[in-house]
């Protein structure tokens, strides 16, 4: 089940340094890929179907393909701002392997004619910020970035910029702000960063994992990665697993892996005595399964929709029955209420709101009433912002209390005579 | 009277070449401000004002904007505890408030020695390995109360 092609030399410490990635086998698939016509490139990528493993997964070599044909600069910027609440698989990438990001971001840049990158690093990391900074230097002193690289005349600048703490800047449009000098507030869309992003000028935004794919797919071509994952959803994926399970960690899988093998082999289960409850499947923002639909369910973006809710960026945050829905709801609430960055209403105040609902509940102060509101609020949260923190905190907000609405009845019939939480 | 190290001051003013607009300093500028100081104290923006030629406003906005610039003195040693779900789940809530009890202060509250603050803080991306804690600029994780301390110890408080 476990398939191991971007993990596959993560154990090993050599693997860090330029020269130990170079052993195995890092920085021929750039030589083979600079040999290659950049369109051919895209195309490749194209027929591969990867799409976005951050979050959103929009198909890349069709974001790519929204470049305006001509025109300088353009930028590619890398998005390893990770900070959707249950995610830590490009902290391990950006730790074990920097040369495989550093590889994939320079075939990319290629591809769309970029000379100039930055990878966006949450301010947190700052393990990951220090290692991808040294493999930077590396790559430099071996040819591997700056001028006419390999011989080719392709030129390519790479720096890191370090962010400061705050979620939204995971966001493209908001990250694009950050790296501009200013708050880290998204913008609408259209225009595309593809068309005017970074300073206006065009721009690739990408996740990691999905840079690190590239190298991939240019390395064994776009057929054999659609060997791994399903029709629609080709490919692996690392997906972080955490919560109630023994063995939590990040795990790389084919595309269309059951959940419930994920949980119960790979990850070893849970707690002896204990049942599933829930699974949030891709990230806090991502709607809430119930034990059946978890045992049911495949891990890729098609079959997760259908069960109403999303891949994400693959975080899978698994609940056993010692766990409490409001209490952990209110937790989620928390989180995006402090996590708006103001600008649209229907975010800053419906997030507020959100918190402020739950939180009353769960300290049994809540009415039947507060339950129906947490979902009318949500549902005119939904669509209507600059950018989707205001969905992504409503989604799990109407999932907790549909699924789990007895709970929160609870919690207002008889929550205000117990001082701790009522399903723990 | 505010002012950065030598050092700092070249830093500053490399930062404001290095990227494609001179307003991308502004972040590095602001660390580099936390580094020596510990925290940004408000005169650090005039200060930096001057140095870079860009507005006071424009430095106030990044600075307010972004969680982890400190805008009031914090202990030689910052402890941030993740309550975010994950590690809510594995005790993440409890560890840090047995750490305010432990060093008597109330979350986000520098201690009387200024040894130490204790925070409760979003996601830190360490989900696998909850409960965890950041300390300074390093991770620390698969927590409990007990080795919590003993880290914490071990670090000089």
């Amino acid at each position: 089940m476990e398939t191991k092609l971007l993990t596959e030399h993560y154990g090993k410490d050599e693997y860090i340094k330029i020269d130990g990635y170079k052993k195995h086998g890092g920085y021929a698939v750039l030589a083979k890929a600079l040999k290659m016509d950049p369109k051919a490139i895209i195309e490749e990528v194209k027929a591969s179907g990867l799409r976005g493993r951050g979050g959103a997964g929009f198909p890349t070599g069709m974001k790519w393909s929204f470049l305006p044909a001509n025109g300088e600069p353009r930028y590619l910027l890398c998005n390893a701002d990770e900070g959707e609440p249950g995610t830590f698989k490009d902290r391990l990438m950006m730790e074990r392997a920097p040369h495989q990001l550093i590889e994939g971001m320079i075939i990319s840049a290629f591809a769309i004619g970029s000379k100039k990158s930055y990878i966006y690093i949450r301010g947190e990391y700052d393990h990951p910020i220090r290692v991808v900074r040294e493999a930077i230097a590396e790559a430099y002193k071996a040819g591997m970035l700056g001028k006419n690289i390999l011989g080719s005349g392709f030129d390519h600048d790479m720096d890191v910029y370090a962010g400061a703490g705050a979620y939204i800047c995971g966001e493209e449009t908001g990250m694009i702000s950050s790296i501009e000098g200013l708050k880290g507030q998204p913008k609408l869309k259209p225009p595309f960063p593809a068309v005017q992003g970074y300073l206006r000028k065009p721009t690739i935004v990408n996740n990691v994992e999905t840079l690190a794919a590239v190298k991939y797919i240019i390395r064994d071509g776009a057929a054999a990665y659609r060997k791994y994952g399903t029709e629609k959803s080709p490919g692996t994926k690392l997906f972080s697993v955490s919560g109630n399970v023994l063995k939590p960690g990040n795990y790389e899988i084919p595309l269309g892996t059951p959940l419930k093998d994920v949980i119960f082999n790979l990850c070893g289960g849970l707690k002896p005595g204990r049942k599933l409850k829930a699974v949030i499947p891709g990230g806090s923002s991502a709607p809430v399964l119930t034990a059946d639909e978890a045992m049911k369910v495949t891990m890729d973006y098609e079959a997760l929709a259908q069960m109403g809710s999303m891949l994400g960026s693959g975080a899978v945050i698994v609940m056993d029955d010692s766990n409490d829905m409001v209490d952990m709801l209110d937790v989620i609430m928390h989180f995006y209420h402090h996590e708006s960055c103001g600008q649209c209403t229907p975010c800053r105040e419906g997030t507020g709101w959100l918190s402020k609902i739950v939180h009353r509940i769960r300290h049994g102060e809540g009415t039947v009433n507060d339950i129906n509101l947490v979902k009318t609020v949500s549902e005119r949260m939904m669509g209507k912002t600059i950018c989707a923190l205001s969905d992504a905190a409503a989604m799990p907000a109407i999932s907790f209390v549909t699924k789990f609405r007895g709970e929160f009845e609870d919690y207002v019939k008889k929550g205000n005579q117990v001082g701790g939480a009522l399903h723990a | 009277m505010f002012s950065l190290s030598p050092e700092g001051v070249e830093f500053v003013k490399k930062e404001c070449s290095r990227y494609e607009t001179k307003h991308s300093a502004i972040i590095p500028s602001l660390y580099r401000v936390q580094k020596e100081k510990g925290w940004v104290p408000p005169e650090a923006v005039p200060y930096l004002s001057e140095l870079t030629g860009l507005p006071e406003s424009h430095i106030n906005e990044v600075l307010s904007f972004y969680t982890m610039f400190n805008k009031k003195p914090v202990g030689k040693l910052h402890v941030q505890v993740c309550a975010n779900i994950s590690c809510a789940m594995n005790g993440g809530r409890e560890l840090a408030e047995h750490l305010c009890k432990h060093f008597g202060v109330k979350d986000g509250e520098i201690s009387k020695d200024g040894k130490i603050t204790v925070s409760k803080v979003e996601c830190l991306g360490s989900c696998g390995t909850a409960p965890m804690m950041q300390v300074n600029d390093q991770f620390i994780e698969n927590l409990t109360p007990e080795l919590a301390l003993r880290k914490l110890k071990e670090m000089g408080v």
